[in-house]
């Protein structure tokens, strides 16, 4: 890629508006993301996260406002704003016809990158799918194809990329499986625009928090500045009881995981 | 990114193949009707239609591939509505690429596909006694119309496939232009038909297509008839492509 890396934030968005016939949904969103940080936009059905998410990704266009990705206007250089990004959409959006590594191919072969194949195999490995590479991508389950999906996006290394709500649908284990996924994201750099309607997703994963309420953002801050918004926490002893999630967790995790073919499970389910 | 387009839209129209090449069953039921309809119209009609030809399916075929292709791009409208529903042409349309080789793709492959079908109804159509005379630049004739046809068919495919919201929506377009060929001259000549009947046949685009198409393989002089045939498909295909772009620009902002 022959992006410029651009000082400053990494996303600024500022006023932005956008209305569908008498649908206000975006009323003046504000908020700007730092280079290398997970940013999670949180927010209910509706909420106009998927919005935000497609204007920044040059989808749609606002009604009233400016949104620069890497340095590059959205609505003035959307070319460049393509070569700086990726977006992983609300729906896991994969070739189901395709295998695995065709789908990787393809994307590399659009990006113009020398040695597609290479690179299908790279991500491959990485994303645990090796064994699954030859398969038709219909026959995949609900996590192997939000993990492709994610393998897609990292190809050709963006600096910036949007998860439209990465782990809506997915069982508890593939949610693990996709939250380590964009820590390690994270890790090597790469800014991470997540939106998500889970608390428990922004609290696990993110930097800095924002909700979007009624076409604004309410809040904006990180996890300790967010929870001093709220009265000081009390000291009480209760008996910690499993959640369902816990127990559903330590059932299932059963060694194997055979259905999947070539997953690595990642551990830190069950202590 | 222009600079992209042909290889893009290369790379785009190969997996879109794939797409036609691994669901062989499309091929098959495009196929299935029309030669179903050759059956029915050569072995069960044919006997009590008097076209004027010494073998009726000489006479059937050229309408027969029209309906071959009026099937053929319900697939086309299918593919773009799967494609529109399963978030990749957003995808794509997120990527470093010409944008407007999303669609070219599909319109390539529609071409292609379509082609392959009409291949595999003439041959069905030599093995029940189709025979023709005409040379090697009369089948090209015949191929360039069919080629424009299909590619006239394949813009007005383009927009339910953008818009519809579902897949019946979707190829429900094709059905009305299936059954054109039925009021025309593709089955049985206009003469016998009574005068509004035969007033539409003989106005509407099938009957100057099929006619154009039949005199080039029985290596009759094509008249005047070709002009109106070739002048139809243009008609449509600019009509169907502006509205075409149009619904592709409203759609993707």
């Amino acid at each position: 890629m022959t992006t410029t890396q651009v000082r400053g934030p990494a996303i600024r968005v500022q006023g932005l508006q956008k209305s569908y016939k008498q649908l206000h949904v975006l009323r003046g969103v504000d908020f700007d993301v730092a280079q290398g940080a997970i940013f999670a936009l949180l927010g209910s059905n509706g909420a106009g996260k998927t919005t935000v998410v497609n204007i920044l990704s040059t989808l749609l266009k606002t009604d009233a406002g400016a949104a620069v990705v890497n340095g590059f206007d959205v609505a003035a250089q959307p070319a460049d704003v393509r070569e700086s990004i990726s977006l992983t959409g609300q729906f896991a959006a994969v070739d189901e016809i395709l295998t695995g590594r065709e789908n990787l191919v393809l994307v590399a072969r659009l990006r113009h990158l020398k040695d597609p194949g290479g690179i299908a195999d790279g991500l491959l490995d990485r994303f645990s799918l090796t064994d699954a590479a030859a398969r038709k991508v219909s026959t995949y389950s609900g996590g192997m194809r939000r993990r492709l999906d994610i393998a897609m996006s990292l190809i050709g290394d963006p600096p910036v990329i949007f998860l439209d709500e990465p782990t809506t649908g997915l069982d508890p284990q593939a949610r693990l499986e996709v939250w380590q996924a964009i820590r390690e994201l994270a890790e090597s750099g790469t800014t991470v625009l997540l939106t998500t309607q889970y608390l428990d997703e922004a609290e696990q994963l993110a930097d800095r928090i924002a909700i979007l309420h009624e076409g604004r953002i309410i809040v904006n801050g990180t996890l300790a500045e967010l929870k001093q918004l709220l009265p000081p926490a009390k000291v009480e002893y209760v008996e910690k009881q499993p959640t369902l999630e816990d127990v559903f967790l330590a059932v299932v995790d059963d060694g194997g995981r055979e259905g999947e073919a070539g997953d690595v499970r990642k551990s830190g389910t069950d202590e | 990114m222009t600079k992209h387009f042909f290889g893009d839209t290369a790379v785009l129209t190969g997996r879109s193949m794939r797409h036609v090449t691994r669901s062989l069953d499309t091929i098959i039921t495009t196929a299935i009707m029309p030669i179903a309809f050759m059956l029915l119209f050569v072995y069960v009609f044919g006997g009590a239609i008097h076209a004027g030809t010494d073998r009726y399916v000489n006479y059937l075929l050229p309408g027969i591939l029209l309906i071959t292709i009026a099937s053929g791009i319900a697939y086309t409208a299918f593919r773009l509505f799967t494609d529109m529903q399963s978030g990749i042409f957003e995808r794509f349309h997120s990527m470093p690429i010409a944008r407007s080789s999303v669609l070219w793709a599909h319109v390539l492959t529609s071409l292609a596909a379509n082609g392959i079908s009409v291949v595999v109804v003439v041959l069905v159509a030599l093995l029940m006694g189709f025979r023709s005379s005409a040379g090697v630049l009369a089948w090209l004739e015949v191929a360039g119309i069919l080629g424009l046809f299909t590619l006239a068919l394949t813009w007005i495919a383009v927009i339910p496939g953008l818009t519809a919201k579902s897949v019946d929506g979707a190829s429900a377009f094709s059905y009305p232009i299936l059954f054109l060929p039925f009021i025309s001259s593709a089955f049985v000549p206009t003469a016998t038909m009574p005068g509004p009947v035969r007033a539409f046949a003989e106005n509407q685009p099938v009957t100057s297509i099929v006619n154009a198409i039949r005199a080039l393989l029985a290596r009759q002089p094509v008249g005047t008839g070709i002009w109106i045939g070739l002048a139809w498909c243009v008609g449509v295909l600019v009509v169907a492509y502006v509205f075409a772009m149009v619904t592709y620009h409203r759609k993707i902002a």
